[in-house]
Formats: structure tokens, C-alpha cells, sequence
């Protein structure tokens, strides 16, 4: 058996999946999180069946790309669980009176059941289920209250085959409404004026910003307080393990894998280049604390709710260069890390939106774990060192935009964006999503540093990068300014960005070469994990074409620097 | 008669119709934007920004090439 989780955006469709499978999927409070379908198994009185979550839609009028795709999807169901929100019920009954029209067995989860007390609706449940005449369950997805009897009661599923106009759907939904829903009046509540400030213009910019400046203060104070006190005092006491294993093993190609060189006769977790040493720090000690941070404060801004409302306030301004004011949503992920940054892109509804975005993504966002490198790099000049990295990634992503928005055509299309209610962020969901994604950074992490530390060592002893280094000099020193070493860091900013640019340390840059190696290590390519992304889902002709873009403006950008620093 | 796009934030108003193509009839109507419904402006953005509106206690952020197209009669306090 098959079963489709289908509704409205933001229902809960993916809480119930999560309860109902078991899987980790995310879940926030935003429109469109569920942007890919998801399949997994479930037991329905014994026996297993396929479980589908649909991405959201409002209607099956096929008026967005989503709807098409939920559409073609019902045809392969066999039984429709329909999540309705009931604190939203009228707007919802749409979409179930049109999947009452398809010839498919439907069961109806009144999810938010928990909200509509406090929100003074009563809904009669047992008329609701004879006037639409198939099972109605209230259930809180989160809590997993009423799953079970959802579950119980999927055999009731009942179908109809009853034809409506618009019209005629929106008559039966006001007489469905006028015999079931209650609303008793609620004065004014705190979540309300909070909703009224964020939005309006007057105080929502100064909040967006104040936000803003938080979530920064926020993700360094964090990193580096687990730096400061956690990360470096245990790598202090493994420096000497290392120094111990090091005299042990003696000169020779493990003591060159595993250690890796010395450095003045010493150990040197940011130069060694050794898989037990840097390739161990780098993304411990340094990365991840970083990437813990911020995925902890967007775990905040996403399930709040307030991601929409900086998408809102932003509108007007990224439609100036072309693009929806949602695309900050993707952007703000790909700050994290690119791949879930192009995943994301499908929360826009249109092609070229997508592949502007995605471009910008790969050129002019840094993942974080690149970030924290940079940081680590340049942050001990200050805003000498950092402010002009990051004030040309801003200039080139507004240019891009700009320009791509112009070149490929297509104004950004029309805003319409549901400002998603206010909740508080549950600790339980908040945890897991963090635990989720930290899991899957050091999953990807860890092996490309490995493998990324060995192509080092086998490029030095083997002489190779000489050779590299004399072929691509013309290039990395004439057009860029950067000695030819730093080819060995452009090569492995394939595989990792932050092991990249810690291999500038041992160059010994001039402040000069350092703006210009961080910039060109972020522009030139996204590392190699995003690259297969991006090809799975634009294709290989704009995959190409962001491909060559990618390289143009590092050129450019690269060589102004050079020029004007 | 007036348009979502010229009403004054926190005016309230009874749309009295929808201006456009099917498919953007089909898709304001699929959202509750119908014929009949009563709307409150809460807010429009800056530099020709979105229009931010309620039905139903939900809140949109529409284009405003979209409000514009959406007619209203306003509702007398
Ligand atoms: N209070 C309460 N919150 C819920 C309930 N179900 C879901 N939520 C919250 O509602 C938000 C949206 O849930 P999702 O499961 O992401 O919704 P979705 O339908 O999958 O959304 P899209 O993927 O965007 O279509 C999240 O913040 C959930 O924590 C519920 O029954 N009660």
C-alpha cells in the first residue's frame, strides 16, 4: 500500500512523517521546507506500507510548479492522508474538496489540534466527518497525540468522486464552515503585537537588522567560546601524544601520512599537514565549532518562524537585482553549507531564479566552514583583513545578480510569500536538526580531509606540484599576485575549502595575498560535494554554464584585487 | 471602491473582485483571496515592497502588482 501525505505549505506534513517513519527529515516553520518528496515505511495495522510526503500546495489547480508535481503524484497513491491545519480550516478545505474529486480512498489529519484551544476554535469534529464523509482525526504531529488512531483509522479512508467548480467548492466549504467551526474572539496577545512589530517597516528593519548583528555576535561568541575553552585545551593535551607518536615512528613515509612535516623539529597542528594532526584539527578544532554555532542559531531563526519575514522585509530591495525576496532563505543555508544552500533553492518557483541563485551561491557564498578558515586567517587584522574578503563577495553577488537577471531575462516573478504564525522553537526538534546536520558536516568532512591530506603529501614527495606550480604560475602569480605554491591550495579547495585555505599559513602571505587567495578559493569553484549537487539538479547544460561563470569572474575579480589593493 | 494596494494599513475591506488571468483567479482563490472574503491591510513595504495583508487571522505578503489587481469596498468602522 501507498500512502500520500498531502496539504497545505506548513501544515505539518513533515512532523507526521518524521513520527510516522521514524526518519530524520527536517522540519521548520517556513513554506516549501519539504521541497523534494520523501519516501519511507510505516506499519499500518501490520502490514508495511509506502509512505509519501508531498510537497505542500495549496490547491491542485496546477498553478505552480508544485502543484503539477503533487498532482502527478496522487496518481500513483493508493490511499490520501490529507493534513489539514485546523486553526486555518477554511483555506484548507480547498484542497480537500478537490482531492475528494479524485477517485482516491482520503482520511483527513486535523493537525494543530494543541493550538486551537488557546486560539478559542471549536471544531466539530463528528460533523465535519459526516459532511465531508470520510474519517476526520485531530492529531498534534509533534507530540504524536492522535497519530496512532490516524493510523487505526487509514482502512476508513473513504473516496468520492464528486465534481465542483470553484465556486461551487467554495458554497460547500462556507456551509461545511457556518455548521462546524466555532471562534471565540481573543484580545490582543503578545505573539500578536510581535508579529505587528516585525512586520511593519518602521520597527521590523531595525529588528531584521538588530537580528542580524545577533546571529553574528551569536555564532562567534559561541564558536569561540568552545574553541577558547573546550577544542584547543584538548588539543593541548594531544599535542604531546603526537610528538611521542612522532619520534616513534621515525622519519618515513607513515611518519609523513600520519604526521606529516615538522615544523622546527615540532609538531604543528596547523602546518603538519598529517592525517592524525591538521587533517584532525582543521575540522575539529577550528570548523566545527563554528558550524555547530551557526547551524544552532539558524535552528532558531527557521523554527520560529521569522525567516519569512526577513525574506518580506528584503523583497524590494533584491527585486531592484532580480531576484525574490525569498532567495534569502537558500542564501542564509548556503552560508552554513552550500549543498543544503542549492537543495534549498527549490523553495523559488522559477528556473531562472533557481540558477541565479544556485551561481551566486557557488561563487559568492563561503560555507562556514570556509568562513571559520578565513576568519582563523584574517582575523587578526581585523577589519583591515576581513572587510574587503567580504565587501567584494557582497559586490560580486550583486553584480551577478544583477547581470544574470539581466542577461538570461525574466524579472523576478511577483512576491507571494504566507507569513508563517510565531512558535516557539521546540528544544526536542531544535536538538535533533542540529545533531542531524553536525552529523552529516563531519560525515562529509572528515573523509575529504582525509583524502585531501594524502593527495598533499603525494604531490610533495612526488614533485609533482613543481610541475603544476610552474604551469599554472603564468595565472596564480601574473594574474593574481599569489606565489605558485599557493596552486596546491587551489587544488585542494576541489575536495575541501577550509583545509585550502589553511594551507596558505605555511606560504607566509602578505596581507595583500591573503584577501586575494581567500576571495579567489571562494569564487573559483564550490568544493566538490556541492558541484554534484548542482548538477543533479540544474543539469548539465547550466551546470556548465555556472561552471564557466564561476571561472570568468574569479579571473576578473582575482585580478582587479591585484591591481587596486 | 478602492484597490488592496491603496488601502491604509489596518483598513479593513470586503473584496469585490479579482482582476487577472485564470490562472491567477485560480490561484488567489485556492489561497481564500475570493470574492466576498473580508481582508485587513497590515502593512505595505517600502520602495514599492509587498503588500502585507490578513484573512482569516493568516497573513500574506502579496507583490504589489498582484494587490493592485485585487478590488475592494472598505468596511465603515
Ligand atoms: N504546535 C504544533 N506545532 C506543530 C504541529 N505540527 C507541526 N508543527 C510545527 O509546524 C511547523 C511546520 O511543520 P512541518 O512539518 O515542517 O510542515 P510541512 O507541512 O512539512 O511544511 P512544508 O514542508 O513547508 O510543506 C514546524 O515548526 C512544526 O514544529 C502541531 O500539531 N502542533
Amino acid at each position: 500500500m501507498r500512502i500520500l501525505l498531502v496539504g497545505n505549505p506548513n501544515v505539518g506534513k513533515s512532523a507526521l512523517f518524521s513520527r510516522l517513519t521514524g526518519l530524520n527529515v527536517i522540519v521548520s516553520n517556513y513554506s516549501g521546507t519539504t521541497v523534494e518528496y520523501k519516501k519511507g515505511k510505516t506499519l499500518v495495522n501490520g502490514a508495511e506500507a509506502e509512505l509519501i510526503d508531498v510537497p505542500g500546495v495549496y490547491s491542485l489547480s496546477a498553478t505552480s510548479k508544485a502543484e503539477k508535481v503533487a498532482t502527478e503524484m496522487l496518481k500513483e497513491g493508493d490511499v490520501i492522508i490529507n493534513v489539514v491545519d485546523a486553526t486555518n480550516l477554511e483555506r484548507n478545505l480547498y484542497l480537500t474538496l478537490q482531492l475528494l474529486e479524485k477517485n482516491i480512498p482520503v482520511i483527513v489529519a486535523l493537525n494543530f489540534w494543541d493550538e486551537t484551544k488557546h486560539k478559542g476554535i471549536s471544531i466539530d469534529t463528528k460533523k465535519l466527518e459526516e459532511m465531508l464523509g470520510v474519517p476526520v482525526i485531530p492529531i498534534v504531529a509533534v507530540t504524536a497525540e492522535g497519530v496512532k488512531r490516524l493510523v487505526e483509522s487509514i482502512p476508513r479512508a473513504r473516496k468520492h468522486r464528486e465534481k465542483r467548480t470553484d465556486r461551487e467548492r467554495w458554497i460547500r466549504i462556507g456551509e461545511i464552515i457556518e455548521n462546524v467551526q466555532r471562534i471565540s474572539p481573543k484580545k490582543h496577545s503578545l505573539i500578536q503585537t510581535l508579529e505587528d512589530l516585525t512586520i511593519k517597516p518602521l520597527t521590523g528593519i531595525p529588528i531584521a537588522i538588530g537580528i542580524v548583528i545577533l546571529v553574528f555576535v551569536l555564532i562567534r561568541f559561541i564558536g569561540e567560546g568552545l574553541i577558547n575553552y573546550l577544542l584547543n585545551p584538548l588539543f593541548d593535551l594531544y599535542l604531546p601524544l603526537m610528538q611521542r607518536l612522532s619520534q616513534l615512528l621515525g622519519e618515513g613515509f607513515l611518519h609523513d601520512i600520519l604526521i606529516g612535516q615538522l615544523i622546527n623539529g615540532r609538531v604543528d597542528f596547523l602546518q603538519s599537514m598529517g592525517l592524525l594532526t591538521t587533517g584532525l584539527f582543521v575540522p575539529i578544532a577550528m570548523v566545527l565549532p563554528y558550524v555547530l554555532a551557526f547551524y544552532l542559531v539558524l535552528g532558531i531563526l527557521e523554527d520560529s518562524g521569522y525567516l519569512p519575514r526577513l525574506g518580506i522585509l528584503i523583497d524590494a530591495v533584491t527585486h531592484k537585482i532580480g531576484l525574490h525576496g525569498l532567495a534569502i532563505i537558500p542564501l542564509l543555508l548556503g552560508a552554513g553549507c552550500n549543498v543544503p544552500g542549492v537543495l534549498g533553492t527549490r523553495i523559488l518557483e522559477s528556473k531562472t531564479q533557481r540558477f541565479i541563485v544556485v551561481t551566486i551561491l557557488s561563487i559568492a557564498v563561503p560555507c562556514m566552514a570556509q568562513t571559520a578558515m578565513i576568519y582563523g586567517l584574517l582575523g587578526g587584522y581585523g577589519l583591515r583583513g576581513l572587510g574587503p574578503v567580504f565587501l567584494t563577495l557582497i559586490i560580486v553577488a550583486v553584480l551577478l545578480s544583477f547581470a544574470l537577471s539581466k542577461i538570461i531575462g525574466g524579472e523576478a516573478p511577483e512576491t507571494f510569500i504566507e507569513v508563517t504564525p510565531y512558535r516557539l522553537p521546540r528544544m526536542r526538534f531544535l536538538l535533533r536538526k542540529l545533531w542531524w546536520r553536525t552529523r552529516s558536516f563531519i560525515g562529509e568532512a572528515v573523509p575529504y580531509m582525509l583524502l585531501g591530506v594524502i593527495i598533499i603529501n603525494v604531490l610533495y614527495t612526488s614533485k609533482i606540484i613543481d610541475v603544476l606550480g610552474r604551469f599554472a604560475s603564468p595565472v596564480i602569480s601574473g594574474v593574481f599576485g599569489l606565489p605558485k605554491e599557493a596552486v596546491v591550495s587551489l587544488l585542494i579547495g576541489f575536495l575541501r575549502k577550509d583545509v585550502a585555505v589553511g594551507m596558505l599559513i605555511p606560504l607566509k602571505l602578505t596581507l595583500k595575498q591573503l584577501i586575494i587567495a581567500s576571495v579567489v578559493l571562494t569564487m573559483y569553484f564550490p568544493c566538490i560535494a556541492t558541484f554534484v549537487v548542482i548538477f543533479k539538479e540544474m543539469g548539465l547544460k547550466d551546470t556548465v554554464k555556472a561552471f564557466l561563470i564561476m571561472v570568468f569572474s574569479t579571473f576578473i575579480v582575482g585580478g582587479i584585487l591585484n591591481l587596486i589593493l | 471602491m478602492t484597490t488592496l494596494e491603496e488601502l491604509k494599513d489596518r483598513e479593513e475591506a470586503v473584496i469585490i473582485a479579482v482582476n487577472g488571468g485564470a490562472m491567477f483567479l485560480r490561484r488567489m482563490s485556492s489561497l481564500n483571496l475570493r470574492e466576498g472574503k473580508t481582508v485587513r491591510k497590515i502593512t505595505s513595504q517600502p520602495l514599492r515592497g509587498p503588500v502585507i495583508v490578513e484573512i482569516d487571522g493568516r497573513r500574506y505578503a502579496i507583490g504589489k502588482g498582484m494587490a493592485r489587481k485585487i478590488v475592494v469596498r472598505r468596511v465603515q468602522e
